[in-house]
């Protein structure tokens, strides 16, 4: 992949459209959803926003890198079957987890092994493997519901850490994670070096592959270490529990101003766009509005956040436009 | 061409194998049962090889019989009429193509973007359309299209013969269908010799919608009935179809017999899964590992041709 765009060192911070459109979404809530500005609704939001900040994260560097991995919902799905089972066999948490972990991380070196050492299409290649994740996760349970998974899970679920409840104290410490070593270490660059310019980068003496499969492994990861929250939430393990949650990850980054064509975009810009596609699910279930229309609503989300991104790179370079 | 008998082969040989270890494969009826399933397969993945053909992707043909099979079946319960019905189905399929096809051309997004984010927002808009409704019970004359016969053949056979004809003869031997490899092959140089490669796009995107439309009345008339969830598992089988059928990811190289090849590998795998009584919830599986090889081929192919060059 080539890309024409000159490399541009500094990071400058700019509102993505998300930004705007969150605001509005804020103003049209408060005023006509009965109930929506209260801080148990706020809350709310938050805690069924931490499992898509979980994906979403990963998901920013590795659209950053000029790919795609659409097998999270599926693979979360199977980690959280799997966790579900363990815990249903008696097994403590920690070795629940781990197993969840595992299977995560496996799909996503085997995600990152397709597309980086084979050189399959990662849209492709990843929703091969959404198919296995997927067909695993309903061979293992018969397609029904995993229940019984004992107290231990849905008790920390239900905890709070220094008055905040635990996913969003989860979702906040990954965001964290993910924001100190982009910001920290020299990873956030190499991410940007993958999309335009990863023969500098294997110059510079940086094993690109692994490098780049390791992206991929830590979206595998992540969705293994979401099952936590998810499988915490229900209560049992499903097979399609979250299926087709990629989308909206996908959704929240291309929302947060992060380009397909490689290279550009920011963590802060994805949690923006975690909380507007939260908000607009939130605020829609307030005004009762069937949650088959709230998926259609973060389609046009998304074209409204890239017309209204292209506006403003437009209006800010009214000599020559893109490159 | 030779690409095609190659892969031929490798469907007589998974015919031979269910023939000689399943007693119920080698019978009239499961011989055909067969053939209407590939040709159900083959219409749907038909308008996605001319996406693939241009470099691009549909993914959203899976979800768009869905929801068109939807509007078809309600526009014909309501109105009484075949023929209005199912023409609201194959215009709203074409519609919903368009709108993918400026979503590529205007809005410059990457095509399995657009056409993936289509996927989810039809999804939700057949389950809020038909709010848990099935509508069923239609007239024989309709149902005939998607379950009868016509000298002992079933007529969806006859549908996909007409189309795969009339598909080759656009593909190979019309200005457009030159158009279409020359785009995938290298949109600059296609661009730069005065193809409208935007024009061309919006009218592939939108062939692939009015085929997924049509895909969808052949489906209501087989099932005869239509719910929320009938388009769901039919895009990752649609896209095996075409990939085992040696197009190209890449563009530029494939053709529709390939991909009616692909169909009938695809369908016989299912077949043979199904009489040696394979829980169907190892359906996504195995069709994810047979995209997975397929793409991997396509791959390996592409690489060796850089090779040589």
């Amino acid at each position: 992949m080539h890309s024409r765009r000159p490399a541009k060192a500094g990071r400058y911070v700019h509102i993505p459209g998300a930004g705007y459109l969150l605001i509005v979404l804020l103003l049209v809530f408060a005023i006509f959803g009965e109930g929506f500005a209260t801080l148990p609704n706020v809350l709310n939001i938050g805690v069924q926003g931490s499992v898509l900040l979980l994906l979403a994260l990963p998901m920013t560097l590795i659209i950053m890198s000029e790919g795609l991995d659409l097998s999270m919902g599926a693979v979360l799905s199977l980690a959280g079957v799997v966790l579900a089972t363990m815990l249903m066999n008696g097994h403590s948490l920690s070795v629940g987890l781990a197993a969840a972990a595992g299977v995560g991380l496996a799909f996503g070196v085997a995600n990152g092994a397709l597309v980086v050492t084979l050189g399959l299409p990662p849209f492709v290649a990843t929703l091969g493997t959404l198919g296995i994740a997927q067909g695993l996760a309903l061979v293992q349970t018969g397609g029904q519901s995993v229940v019984g998974i004992g107290d231990a899970l849905p008790a920390l679920y239900e905890s709070r850490i220094a008055g905040v409840p635990f996913s969003i104290a989860i979702a906040l410490a990954a965001f964290l994670v993910f924001w100190l070593t982009l910001s920290r270490t020299r990873v956030g660059s190499y991410v940007s070096a993958l999309g335009g310019n990863r023969e500098a980068l294997s110059l510079a003496g940086v094993h690109v592959d692994l490098f780049h499969i390791g992206l991929y492994a830590a979206g595998g990861l992540m969705s293994g270490l979401a099952a936590l929250l998810l499988t915490g939430r229900m209560s049992a393990g499903h097979p399609t529990a979250a299926i087709g949650l990629e989308f909206d990850a996908v959704a929240a980054v291309i929302v947060g101003g992060t380009s397909f064509e490689g290279g550009q975009g920011t963590l802060f810009g994805t949690l923006i766009g975690v909380l507007t596609i939260g908000v607009l699910r939130n605020g829609l279930n307030v005004l009762s509005v069937p949650s088959s229309l709230q998926v259609a609503s973060i389609g046009v989300l998304v074209i409204a956040a890239l017309i209204i991104d292209s506006t403003i790179a437009a209006l800010g370079r009214p000599a020559g436009g893109r490159a | 061409m030779r690409t095609v008998a190659y892969r031929l082969v490798a469907v007589a040989l998974i015919a031979a194998g269910l023939a000689l270890t399943t007693e119920a494969f080698f019978t009239l009826p499961n011989i055909l049962n067969i053939l209407r399933q590939a040709s159900l397969t083959f219409l749907i993945a038909s308008g996605l090889t001319l996406t693939i053909l241009t470099a691009g992707l549909d993914l959203s043909v899976g979800a768009n019989v869905g929801l068109s099979a939807c509007v078809a079946a309600t526009v014909m319960k309501s109105s009484g009429s075949i023929a209005i019905g199912a023409a609201t189905g194959l215009a709203f399929g074409a519609v919903v193509g368009m709108l993918n096809g400026l979503m590529v051309t205007v809005l410059k997004l990457p095509p399995f973007i657009a056409t993936y984010g289509m996927l989810w927002t039809l999804n939700g808009l057949t389950y809020w359309f038909m709010a848990g409704e099935t509508i069923h019970g239609f007239s024989p004359a309709f149902r005939t299209l998607g379950s009868g016969y016509w000298l002992g053949i079933p007529v969806p056979i006859y549908v996909m013969a007409a189309f795969l004809a009339a598909g080759s003869i656009l593909t190979r031997y019309t200005t457009f269908g030159h158009e279409v490899y020359a785009i995938g092959a290298n949109r600059e140089a296609a661009r730069l010799s005065g193809i409208p490669v935007r024009a061309r796009l919006n009218l592939v995107y939108t062939l692939s919608g009015a085929m997924a439309g049509l895909a969808a009345i052949v489906y209501v008339a087989r099932l005869n009935s239509a719910e929320a969830d009938i388009g769901e598992a039919l895009t990752l089988p649609a896209i095996a179809a075409v990939l085992i059928g040696g197009t190209s990811l890449f563009g530029g190289v494939g053709s529709l017999t390939g991909t009616l090849v692909g169909a009938l590998t695809l369908t016989l795998v299912v077949n043979g899964m199904n009489l040696r009584a394979v829980d169907a919830n190892w359906q996504p599986l195995v069709t994810g590992a047979i995209v997975l090889l397929a793409v991997w081929i396509d791959v390996v192919t592409r690489q060796r041709a850089e090779a040589r060059v």
